[in-house]
């Protein structure tokens, strides 16, 4: 059973002005010449490889690592790729504003934790989250821990079905879990 | 409170409780899976439902359009595993014949209104011109599909688009879709559901309506439903239904979060300049504009009168030298209307380049890529630095990339002499 708090580094996905990155989609995220990779292990290396200032992204990231991006992360495909190569690098936690309805879905049904942040502009641009921070989210309160800036900042919880999934692993475990 | 379109198809389809927000456990009609998406679908399908049967082999179907027929081996053998998985389990496959999957499924009257139907298409969702609840998912969520033939999902919101007031030709529906796209962007109606109506919408035929509900996807929302449906485009959907088409209409007091009034009087032509689609400006902007190439087709333009409009304006005349003009219809169905009408003839003889059915101009497996520095005019749905290759795509209606590619440059119809 997944735990329901996570502490790590996060990356906070900003533009050359300091801006988190908005409308960020999979192809940038998971290009589509990659597409017939089906080994999430193989994944990792293709990860934000086609978005400008990122592309080096899979180097610099470590097991357990957080990312925050701005509105509309993961507009475009349904490629499940886009959720699973950051799986493959074991991203702890992924932070947005909001995502698209599919990717959204995609991450939920994979077990990989994604939640809804809304003050993540207004913590960017007040610079109490910046890149490197050591940051601790609880996936079921909300309660969000700047741990670097001693400061605290909240996200939303996981829905019934969100922490359902998320609990047993995936949504197949989860399947298996009930008899409706 | 009564029930907006989709709130309606949603109730009809769950045994719970509908309202905006709630999460329910939905019935899905049919479920798909392409030659994206598809192979793994096969896979987890083995690993975790291995021996197990499908919910329902007759409501399950793989439809093959990204690289159609495979010019790459990893497709070659991507597609082998779903049509070996297919003919194990006695399911139908639309191979790389049949066309863009949303618009056989259509053709195939297996999307019909007031249904739900899933795939691994993020333009699912263009099923919202048929009055279908259509949704793209990925591979895990389709999987679980495959098996349980049903899904959670969240009740989105429901907003209503008012379009005010009438354009004529040269104007079309891709034009009208692309200033909604620059009216709303990505967050007016982003997770929500959107009704669309007005006099611009209610008379649109089956390929405007599919052309608009199609860049639903663009504008970050759910679906976008067009109620109101004229004649021909109901005349239309009901042959290939095989049954008369009647789209749920809005209960009266139906609850929406918001109205938003569009006022589309005179619009003139539009086109999405790189590097977003709701980066819009009116097509004259833009004149002058050098273009290497032009593509028409796709599930948003790739309709008989798509193409049959381009030829209109190709008629006697060429596309200029050293200017590429892929053409790419929707479906092996439209190709043979395209055939038997003469039109693929009259766009060969202009110099076009004429290709099978298929995704092209969007994904890498089919024709419509742009390499460093090319500059593309395209009647696709997307934009995005990097999604057809290095080069600039530029998005616009059938003809404004027929006029362009006459001229050069990015020009209208009434540039043409």
């Amino acid at each position: 059973m997944n735990t329901t708090s996570h502490r790590g580094r996060i990356w906070v996905l900003t533009d050359k002005s300091g801006k988190l990155i908005e409308d960020i989609d999979t192809d940038q995220i998971f290009h589509n010449a990659h597409l017939h990779i089906t080994e999430i292990a193989e994944m990792g290396p293709y990860a934000l490889g086609n978005l400008e200032g990122w592309k080096d992204f899979p180097k610099k990231a470590k097991p357990g690592d957080i990312i925050a991006a701005g509105r509309n992360f993961g507009a475009g495909s349904s490629r499940q790729q886009a959720v699973d190569c950051f799986i493959a690098l074991k991203v702890g936690v992924l932070l947005a504003p909001s995502f698209s309805s599919i990717y959204f879905r995609n991450a939920v049904n994979s077990g990989f934790p994604i939640l809804r942040c809304g003050e993540l502009d207004a913590l960017v641009t007040g610079k109490t989250l910046e890149s490197g921070d050591e940051v601790e989210v609880d996936f079921l309160s909300g309660r969000g821990l700047n741990l670097t800036k001693s400061s605290a900042f909240t996200v939303e919880p996981m829905s019934a079905v969100q922490r359902d999934i998320f609990r047993e692993g995936n949504l197949f475990a989860f399947g298996r879990s009930f008899s409706r | 409170m009564g029930k907006t379109v989709i709130e309606k198809i949603i109730q009809a389809h769950t045994a719970d409780e509908v309202a905006p927000g709630k999460i329910v456990w939905m019935d899905l009609d049919i479920r798909s899976a392409r030659d994206f998406g598809g192979p793994n679908v096969v896979k987890n399908y083995e690993r975790e439902y291995a021996g197990l049967p499908l919910a329902e082999k007759a409501r399950t179907f793989f439809t093959f359009d990204l690289c159609a027929p495979a010019c790459t081996l990893k497709y070659a053998d991507n597609q082998q595993v779903c049509r070996d998985f297919a003919r194990k389990n006695g399911v139908e496959v639309f191979d790389v014949d049949s066309g863009v999957g949303t618009h056989v499924l259509m053709e195939e009257g297996l999307a019909r209104a007031n249904g739900t139907v899933v795939g691994t298409d993020s333009h699912m969702n263009i099923l919202g011109a048929l009055g279908t609840f259509g949704q793209g998912m990925g591979d895990v969520d389709i999987t679980f599909a495959f098996r349980t033939g049903r899904t959670w999902f969240e009740v989105p919101e429901s907003v209503k688009v008012i379009l005010k007031g009438t354009f004529r030709k040269p104007t079309s529906a891709k034009d009208l879709t692309l200033y909604l796209l620059k009216a709303l962007g990505t967050k007016k109606i982003a997770l929500r559901s959107a009704e669309f109506t007005g006099p611009a919408v209610a008379g649109l035929s089956l390929a405007g309506r599919l052309t608009l509900c199609s860049m639903v996807t663009e504008m970050a929302g759910i679906i976008g439903f067009i109620p109101e449906c004229g004649a021909e485009a109901r005349g239309e959907i009901g042959r290939y239904a095989k049954a008369a088409f009647s789209p749920l209409a809005p209960d009266p007091d139906a609850g929406y979060a918001e109205t938003i009034e569009v006022d589309v009087q005179d619009l003139p032509p539009q086109v999405a300049a790189p590097p977003s689609p709701t980066n819009v400006r009116p097509a004259a902007e833009l004149r002058g504009t050098k273009i290497d190439s032009g593509f028409i087709g796709s599930c948003t333009n790739g309709r008989f009168e798509d193409f049959a409009e381009a030829a209109r304006l190709l008629k006697g005349r060429k596309v200029k030298k050293g200017i590429m003009l892929k053409i790419v219809p929707a479906t092996r169905r439209v190709y043979e209307e395209l055939l038997a009408k003469g039109i693929l003839q009259q766009l060969f003889a202009a110099g076009a380049i004429v290709v099978n059915p298929g995704c092209g101009g969007c994904a890498e497996g089919h024709v419509g890529l742009t390499g460093k520095g090319e500059v593309q005019i395209s009647t696709g749905n997307r934009n995005f630095a990097g999604k057809q290759g290095k080069g600039q795509t530029y998005l616009a209606s059938p003809a404004v990339v027929a006029a362009s590619c006459v001229m050069g440059h990015i020009a209208g119809p009434e540039d043409l002499t």
